[in-house]
């Protein structure tokens, strides 16, 4: 025990170089971000008990069954996050170099999926998978996979 | 009041770790799809991180607590059964994830920068939750599942 607690700046030092050798870019970034990804989870359910799933939340805001305005405040603040960064920061919003047809055949496909499979990347992968879900966890292994498939195939496009 | 400004709040905190973490980019996204290419680890590096704090949260603040801040009961899926919807719904996801590299939460997060594409992704999805609807009334004559 104590040896391990001694070799432990040994081990921090070969996890630093590690991630030296493999130098991803914007590691820092991809940390901080995922962490407040996490953080908002955490503030939606501490504060009124719902899974932040930004398909379901979306359905809600567009089609809304019974009056769900938190609903709609979510998805306010959700583009004025990134609305504050691109106007106080110097930060660069992407480009969107995707062709018209695969936006909306993929929004359709993305609608009617996450729709059908009850959850996306938030719903599933964060919050069920955080909960401990199976059901969360096989499907967000299977939306990875066929994200995987459908990327490698549409490489050998012209 | 205070469910609206919670609502507000974590809407705001989470459209800006998309935004920092460079997931609202679908480059990114279907940088890290494409494995066999010029692969891009961000997304697992933002989606583990989420995961260390969601988990945490849980599994082991979740249960130490009688419920939520501003309402009666914290709202969790009740459903376990991995049936043949949920995999269809991910197969068809996972599909319109890599030919658009956009999922809804950096599309709707996307809105900020005032792109028509994104525009037209989103109502192209929103018309596939309708279609998911009709789908699911031909599949189950009678269900009333919450989405997660």
């Amino acid at each position: 025990m104590k040896g391990s607690l001694t070799a432990f700046p040994c081990y921090a030092r070969l996890l630093a170089n590690v991630v030296k050798q493999v130098d991803i870019p914007l590691i820092q970034e991809s940390m901080i971000g995922g962490g407040l990804i996490g953080l908002a989870s955490v503030a939606l359910m501490l504060s009124q008990g719902r899974i932040a799933g930004i398909s379901s939340i979306t359905y809600r805001a567009i089609f809304p069954s019974v009056f769900e305005l938190w609903s709609l405040f979510f998805i306010a603040g959700l583009v004025i996050g990134p609305l504050l960064l691109v106007t106080i920061t110097d930060f660069e919003a992407p480009s969107f170099n995707g062709s018209w047809l695969s936006i909306l055949v993929g929004g359709l496909f993305v609608g009617i999926g996450t729709r059908l499979g009850s959850g996306c990347t938030s719903g599933h992968g964060v919050c069920g998978i955080g909960r401990g879900s199976v059901r969360s966890l096989i499907a967000t292994l299977t939306f990875m996979l066929f994200g995987v498939i459908t990327v490698f195939l549409l490489g050998f496009l012209p | 009041m205070k469910i609206h400004a919670s609502a507000l709040l974590s809407g705001m905190i989470f459209g800006l770790g998309l935004a920092i973490s460079g997931m609202t980019d679908p480059e990114n996204i279907q940088g890290f799809l494409d494995i066999t290419r010029d692969w891009r680890p961000h997304l697992a590096l933002v989606m583990g991180s989420a995961l260390v704090v969601s988990t945490l949260f849980f599994q082991f603040v979740v249960p130490r607590l009688k419920g939520p801040l501003f309402t009666a009961s914290f709202l969790l899926p009740l459903t376990s059964v991995v049936d043949q919807k949920l995999i269809i719904g991910a197969v068809l996801f996972g599909v319109g994830w890599g030919i658009s590299g956009l999922c809804p939460g950096p599309a709707v997060a996307g809105l900020a920068y005032l792109e028509p594409k994104i525009l037209g992704f989103i109502v192209a999805m929103a018309l596939g939750f309708k279609v998911a609807d009709w789908l699911s009334a031909q599949m189950v004559p009678k269900q009333s599942e919450q989405q997660v």
